[in-house]
């Protein structure tokens, strides 16, 4: 049990200073991730402010909480479907994995974890800074603090584990890249990355909470702007934790089957 | 004959981030050298000694940092797209061909970039696709071609506007016997039939020896050596070898005036004896070897090009 | 006539390469399908991002959703085909690591106009096809006094547009010759400039209308023009007559583009690269 919680305390810090390479790039990430979010908060500002002040629970400090919170989450929250397994089951790397005597799929989410939380620092901080600096709503009770930052580790995680769908769907696609695409335009829609969901019509809506895409980002973003009560929260983190059982049981799942496939193809 | 590279102190700098602190690094250091039209040279050196860097300042890609240097009598930043026309260039590790498309609608795209006229397209193709063997794999798209293709389809896309310089960059990396034999052949009679001038930077001193009459050394950016290869094993002082193989088991010959003995086996049946070139002839050291054993066999060894780049190397430290 | 003749055996080779790309990007007709499936797809999420906003409330930054859609479907249309033509400019920094931006050199064609021939991506026409029926819609739902005037704005515009959208694009690229590892600083007003594009300006902040509607002047490829055309009132430091003034817009921005892109060349030829 101990060597097991050290190869992926390993694996994270790996993930973790592979990140750390690319300054340039974060600073980059920054200037966009800004420049986006001033985008945002000037319309989305202008929407409620339209509405008469108050929209679907989002105030004007509210809607700030939301947008520089979705702006903080977007480097670590993935959104793309890109994924490092993707790329070795094409190659056929995958092979090696499979010899390792870790699990394939608790390695790679764990190491994409890691790559994710290192970006929280260079990316995420900042956009609280500015935030902060611009206005943002707190939540009414402290609990929503520690909640809320169990609710994004939870999100991260739960947009690791559905982009790994997306990859080892390779084993029987010839080319994924076409779903990667499609995953890309449709998860930052749903997971609320430009509108909050709220302001779906409800058909829309009904169709986002069909999905895991807003427990990725919408339902943290819930939780810390105070939009929902402590026993919205915890209802919040449960739907969460129900999401991450189901696409980390399906990715297992769909590992185990696409090793039998690889197996019987003679990789 | 007319110069078809002319440089005159030609030298460029670079600056490097070494953490904190940024460093100067000479990485062609006062170059000057003439390659007139027709010649083939050898330009050789260690990675990283500044042969890239030359042929990238011959070319136009890099502005010098000092120093001229003109190329097919043009200056290849100023008059690079008239230039493109006079040069060609084969990078041994980055195609000029698509990827995704076979191999004969790569020349033809090419053809249209060096705006051939439709019947010079015609003839250069049907020369090239003859002489390098390409008539099996023109419909191939070129990402499904074996190295040895690649490289021959690569050769002659760089050619197809019959450059009156081709620059050869490492064009036999990673080709097996077979594949780089047939290179050589076809730039030798490339250069037969067009007279065409060839400069060749590469590891493999087989393409120097089969290839060159000239070879530019360089080292750390600086020119050591301009002349044949012969001077340059000379330069280096590296031996030559002499194996005989004798009738009878015999003692070591040692003591042969201006040779060493190196070694022998089965008994001193089979012996090897070094010489240096500049002091000794191999017949000298032969008649002397015959004077005290019957010999049934015997070879000469050239001095290996590699280990001779190693002694000048070693010898400037 | 000779003249004629000149220019089209001048423009051969960029035209055999663009025909060449887009016929191996055909080939495969299951993967082109694919692939204008997926870029269809990422128009309607944009178009359905400011839907959803309008569907919220009425009216927004004075627009109602009629409006917003003239706008959306001009800045929209116009970017979707920059993109296809000048799209892979920001693909630069792959160019620069593979060595390919060498390989141009050794040809006899200008570095910048090669690039952009280079490719070609059909596949963002349905998208463009997204920007069209928004624009068509927005032209139906809005009250246009048609006359030789407004078509020549609609024109202007959209021409202009078009232009504007390929500067961004080869200003992003000359960028890239410095930060190689930076492609998403350049992404921010790109792209981020497209998203600027397609809202009402009058939402803006006063920093906003300086970077998005004169520094890169996204406000004149949709929002200005149809101030005009519709008669909208305008918005503080954006006046209406700025409506008709995309020609200068997109000279701007070509101007900063082309400065960007020799700057660029001059630093790798100075080996920077």
């Amino acid at each position: 049990m101990r060597t097991t919680v050290r190869v992926y305390w390993r694996l994270l810090r790996a993930g973790f200073q592979r990140q750390s390479a690319y300054r340039l790039a974060a600073l980059g990430g920054l200037v966009a991730n800004t420049t986006f979010g001033l985008l945002k908060v000037a319309v989305l500002f202008a929407t409620v402010r339209a509405a008469g002040g108050s929209l679907a629970g989002y105030d004007v400090g509210r809607m700030g909480t939301y947008v520089w919170i979705s702006q903080a989450m977007l480097g670590s929250v993935n959104l793309h479907g890109r994924t490092d397994i993707a790329e070795r089951i094409k190659d056929g790397r995958v092979a090696v994995d499979f010899l390792r005597p870790l699990d394939v799929q608790a390695a790679e989410i764990t190491t994409e974890v890691g790559r994710s939380l290192f970006a929280l620092i260079p990316r995420g901080l900042p956009m609280i800074a500015i935030g902060a600096v611009v206005g943002m709503a707190a939540p009414e009770s402290a609990a929503a603090y520690p909640l809320g930052v169990l609710s994004v580790l939870l999100g991260i995680v739960i947009s690791s584990a559905t982009a790994y769908l997306v990859g080892v769907a390779g084993f029987w696609l010839v080319e994924t890249r076409g779903l990667q695409v499609c995953y890309m335009v449709v998860s930052g829609f749903l997971a609320g990355l430009f509108v909050p969901i709220q302001l779906f019509p409800r058909w829309l809506l009904l169709v986002a909470h069909a999905s895991p895409f807003p427990s990725m980002m919408m339902y943290p973003i819930e939780i810390l702007s105070g939009r929902v009560g402590l026993a919205g929260a915890l209802a919040l983190l449960g739907a969460q934790l129900a999401w991450l059982a189901g696409v980390g049981g399906l990715g297992q799942a769909l590992t185990r089957a696409g090793r039998r496939h690889l197996e019987v193809q003679g990789g | 004959m007319s110069a078809i590279v002319e440089a005159e102190g030609l030298t460029r700098q670079f600056t490097v981030r070494d953490g904190a602190r940024r460093r100067r690094v000479l990485a062609v250091d006062d170059l000057t050298t003439r390659i007139s039209a027709g010649e083939a040279v050898g330009y050789i050196g260690a990675n990283g000694a500044g042969k890239s860097t030359t042929i990238k300042m011959l070319t136009g890609i890099l502005v010098p940092t000092s120093g001229t240097v003109t190329t097919c009598g043009l200056r290849p930043v100023k008059d690079r797209r008239r230039l493109a026309r006079e040069v060609g260039v084969v990078f041994g590790q980055r195609s000029q061909l698509w990827w995704d498309l076979p191999v004969r609608e790569s020349f033809r795209i090419l053809a249209a970039i060096h705006t051939l006229s439709a019947a010079a397209e015609r003839a250069r193709t049907e020369e090239l696709v003859e002489r390098l063997e390409l008539a099996g794999f023109l419909a191939v798209p070129v990402r499904q071609l074996s190295l040895g293709q690649r490289m021959r389809a690569e050769v002659a896309a760089a050619l197809l506007h019959s450059p009156r310089l081709v620059i050869l960059d490492e064009p036999t990396i990673g080709l097996d016997v077979l594949s780089k034999q047939r290179l050589r052949e076809f730039l030798v009679a490339e250069r037969r039939a067009h007279g065409t001038t060839l400069l060749l930077t590469t590891h493999d001193m087989g393409d120097v020896e089969r290839l060159c009459d000239r070879v530019l050394l360089i080292d750390h950016g600086r020119l050591v050596y301009d002349g044949d290869l012969a001077g340059l094993s000379r330069t280096a002082g590296a031996e030559r070898v002499l194996t005989v193989d004798l009738t009878a088991p015999s003692a070591d010959l040692t003591g042969i005036p201006a040779a060493r003995h190196l070694s022998s086996e089965a008994n001193g049946l089979r012996q090897r004896l070094a010489f240096d070139a500049e002091s000794t002839t191999a017949a000298r050291v032969f008649a002397a070897v015959a004077e005290r054993a019957e010999v049934v066999d015997f070879t000469v060894e050239e001095p290996d090009i590699e280990d001779v780049v190693r002694r000048i190397y070693a010898a400037r430290r | 006539m000779a003249d004629g003749i000149a220019l089209r055996a001048r423009l051969r080779p960029y035209a055999v390469v663009l025909a060449s790309r887009a016929r191996s990007q055909t080939s495969y007709r299951a993967n082109f399908a694919l692939d204008l499936v997926s870029s269809l797809l990422s128009g309607l999420v944009e178009l359905a991002e400011v839907w959803v906003l309008f569907h919220a409330v009425t009216r927004l930054g004075g627009l109602d959703f009629g409006q917003i859609l003239l706008v959306f479907g001009m800045a929209d249309l116009a970017f979707s085909l920059a993109n296809m033509l000048f799209g892979h400019c920001d693909r630069l920094p792959t160019y620069l690591r593979a060595g390919t931006l060498d390989i141009f050199y050794l040809r006899p064609q200008p570095l910048l106009l090669q690039l952009v021939t280079s490719d070609i991506s059909l596949r963002r026409l349905s998208r463009a096809a997204v920007g069209l029926v928004a624009l068509v819609a927005g032209l139906a739902a809005g009250d246009i006094t048609w006359n030789v005037g407004t078509v020549a704005l609609l024109v202007i515009s959209l021409v202009s547009g078009i232009a504007t959208f390929a500067a961004m694009f080869v200003w992003a690229g000359g960028l890239q010759f410095f930060l190689v590892e930076g492609e998403e600083m350049t992404n921010a007003f790109v792209y981020g400039g497209r998203y600027a594009a397609t809202q009402p300006a009058s939402v803006w902040s006063r920093p906003l209308k300086v970077v998005f509607g004169y520094f890169f002047p996204m406000a004149f490829t949709g929002f200005l023009p149809a101030v005009v055309l519709l008669d909208l009132p305008a918005p503080a430091w954006l006046p209406a007559w700025l409506g008709w003034c995309g020609p200068l817009a997109a000279l701007w921005a070509w101007a900063m583009a082309l400065l960007c892109w020799r700057w660029g060349v001059r630093h790798y030829r100075g080996g920077g690269g």
